[in-house]
């Protein structure tokens, strides 16, 4: 093999392992949110199947990816609405809500992609966004420079939610409430429309996860998703709420699965082996998760419902 | 607002108990809403799901034989639930019990014996606390959240069971496909009722779900489990080891959906497949939930999950709806039941001052 055709290869897979990142990223960026303040969110893989399926039927009825992408997050940003009635109002008990949302959102996305579409048609991708000047350079180019916009969406929100999460009011508000609501509360923060704000955009930011999903693969299926929405919550847990944690963890995700397709592709490992590659995501997270809890301490107040002078 | 909520001063039981019978007729109504939305004749509908699937002897018997893993693995989840324990990882406690016995029960094959059955439900029993037996470890030594792990150990469980069922355990005579042998007469539950499919594992899950209901309702660490979950401090308190509740929480899930497992592949599977569970593990979340963690109500609610599986699959055959909807029931059952649930603490009254004001 010679060196050139290597150095493609390595570049492919990168390339492709920033894409598979996406989704995942946007997720967890969406949960880090949520559970910050104080609300975990178990939904996730439920919200990214109707955004997915959503954004498809957009696409396909549009052959407009942006309009796909709103329809994603908008879907999410409704199911942040509901799931804020249900955990924040009716206090319900957070770890097992999600289940819900989850079990809804994979029959219902079914159900609407049997009734509207049948059999699966193919739609518009995102044409590749290339960064003037950049893409141009050798190797990093291609590597970095010449994605859709999504993925320089994705990537672009991990400098702003540190910014936001720590620099501004809204942030310190987040990270109080979700550490010791009834301090924040005496403060004169409001606990109920912070957390409702930040589960409204972290639905959102699942739906749009969906949606860059969907367009990406250019498909809709039953379970398109394939437990990604878990994943990206036990991320989460592997970036200890920071979002450029959150990014690291999503990121080696993606490498693992790029290189898993290379491998696949290329006929390098038996089918039992991808098998175990595919079971790689959930060992290290279990691992993340025995390191992290031993590190790190999740947000004081996460899954507590806020019931003031309780 | 007119209406002004207030907390009771103490939890109302009668509400405790109406709320799943709520978020039943809501679940129904919102079933009936969406059908018509699909251009169904409601009522057509309605029969299609919720009585042609037991209009007949036949039909009872599968009512029963789906209902069976779900009251089992409900019961052994609401042990850990009622101490605050999530257990979200019956779904692959399942398939590992499932994998242990379907283990024996290719193993002994070309064996015949009454030892068969017990040797393989003891093994699957085995094999579904082990996987419980993991978060439980994380939980007690490292404090690693056990909703997380439980969760991400279904991926592993499911993965495990498709390799072994491509791999090792694959029917060499099979032509290639991912399945076991067909199970041995031995290795097989009997059928007990001419006519039906209904086999002796509905009778074991009965029985699960009365020692459920015995551990819980009258031992003294049943109590302590309950009396954990209200106040963890305050168990702590008076002295109660909470390590070891967290195990008993844990286990008895993994006991009950390893049990199931084996159930399922002696029952109506009969052999190994790539999948051996449409999900009962996650669906057994919300019967425990519907049957207030009390293994009677447990019952009821599995009976309502089960039914609502079969018109999932009646919808299919007969108003060419996706099994999908299943899956949509099961979650709106959910939501109205957890929303119906805030009037056990709160009470909604009409605000009289206000109305006067105005």
């Amino acid at each position: 093999m010679s060196d050139s055709f290597a150095v493609m290869i390595v570049v492919a897979t990168i390339a492709s392992g920033i894409r598979l990142a996406t989704p995942f990223l946007l997720a967890s960026l969406g949960e880090a949110l949520g559970q910050r303040s104080g609300v975990l969110n178990l939904g996730v893989d439920g919200v990214m199947l109707l955004g997915a399926f959503g954004a498809y039927y957009t696409v396909l009825q549009t052959s407009n990816p942006y309009y796909g992408l709103l329809v994603g997050i908008s879907i999410g940003l409704l199911i942040g609405l509901f799931y804020g009635f249900i955990t924040l109002n009716l206090r319900a008990e957070q770890g097992v809500s999600g289940i819900g949302i989850y079990l809804f959102g994979l029959g219902m996305s079914d159900l609407f992609f049997q009734k509207f579409v049948g059999t699966p048609r193919p739609i518009l991708p995102f044409m590749p966004l290339d960064i003037p000047v950049l893409s141009g350079l050798p190797v990093v180019g291609e590597m970095l420079f010449q994605h859709s916009i999504i993925v320089y969406i994705a990537f672009g929100l991990v400098p702003l939610m540190s910014f936001v999460l720590h620099r501004t009011t809204y942030g310190l508000n987040i990270r109080a409430i979700g550490e010791n609501p009834e301090a924040a509360d005496s403060l004169g923060v409001s606990v109920m429309a912070t957390r409702y704000s930040a589960i409204i955009i972290g639905n959102g930011l699942a739906g749009l996860a969906g949606a860059a999903l969907a367009i990406e693969l250019g498909i809709f299926q039953q379970n398109l998703t394939n437990a990604m929405g878990f994943i990206a919550i036990a991320l989460v847990y592997f970036g200890a709420w920071s979002p450029k944690g959150v990014m690291i963890g999503s990121l080696v995700f993606g490498m693992v699965q790029s290189i898993v397709l290379q491998c696949k592709t290329f006929g390098v490992i038996p089918r039992s082996a991808s098998d175990l590659a595919a079971m790689a995501p959930a060992v290290i997270t279990i691992l993340a998760l025995v390191i992290v809890a031993k590190r790190f301490k999740q947000p004081s107040a996460l899954t507590k419902p806020y019931v003031r002078g309780g | 607002m007119f209406v002004k909520i207030e907390p009771r001063s103490e939890p109302s039981k009668a509400m405790k108990y109406l709320s799943p019978l709520i978020a039943a007729v809501l679940m129904l109504i919102s079933g009936l809403i969406i059908f018509s939305l699909l251009g169904k004749n409601p009522a057509e509908a309605f029969h299609a799901f919720f009585v042609e699937p037991v209009n007949d002897l036949y039909g009872i018997g599968e009512l029963l034989i789906k209902a069976s893993p779900l009251m089992l693995i409900g019961t052994g989840l609401a042990v850990g639930f009622r101490a605050s324990i999530w257990n979200i990882g019956a779904e692959g406690q399942l398939a590992v019990g499932a994998i242990f016995g379907g283990y024996f029960a290719i193993i002994f094959y070309d064996y015949s014996g009454l030892f068969i059955l017990p040797l393989m439900i003891a093994a699957g029993a085995v094999g579904g606390m082990l996987w419980a037996s993991i978060p439980a470890l994380l939980k007690t030594v490292f404090n690693a959240n056990e909703i997380l792990v439980t969760l991400m150990l279904n991926y592993v469980a499911v993965l495990l069971l498709a390799l072994l069922v491509h791999g090792p355990l694959k029917d060499p005579n099979g032509y290639g496909f991912p399945q076991s042998v067909l199970f041995g007469d031995s290795a097989i539950l009997p059928v007990l009722v001419e006519g039906t499919r209904l086999h002796l594992g509905v009778f074991l899950a009965l029985g699960g779900v009365i020692a459920g209901w015995v551990f819980l309702q009258k031992s003294f660490t049943g109590y302590q489990m309950q009396v954990a979950g209200l106040a963890q401090k305050a168990a702590t308190y008076a002295g109660f080891k909470y390590k070891k509740l967290i195990w008993i929480g844990l286990l008895s899930g993994g006991l009950a959906a390893g049990i199931a497992g084996v159930l399922e592949i002696a029952g109506p599977i009969g052999q190994l497949l790539p999948s051996v569970s449409p999900g009962y593990g996650y669906a057994a979340i919300i019967v425990a939930f519907v049957g207030r963690l009390h293994p009677g109500g447990i019952f009821l609610s599995s009976l309502l999950m089960a039914l609502l599986y079969l018109g999932g699959e009646s919808g299919q055959m007969n108003l060419d709806l996706p099994s999908a909807v299943t899956g949509i029931f099961q979650g709106l059952l959910l939501f109205y039941l957890l929303a119906a649930d805030f009037l056990i603490h709160y009470r909604m009254r009409l605000d009289r001052s206000r109305l006067e004001v105005n």
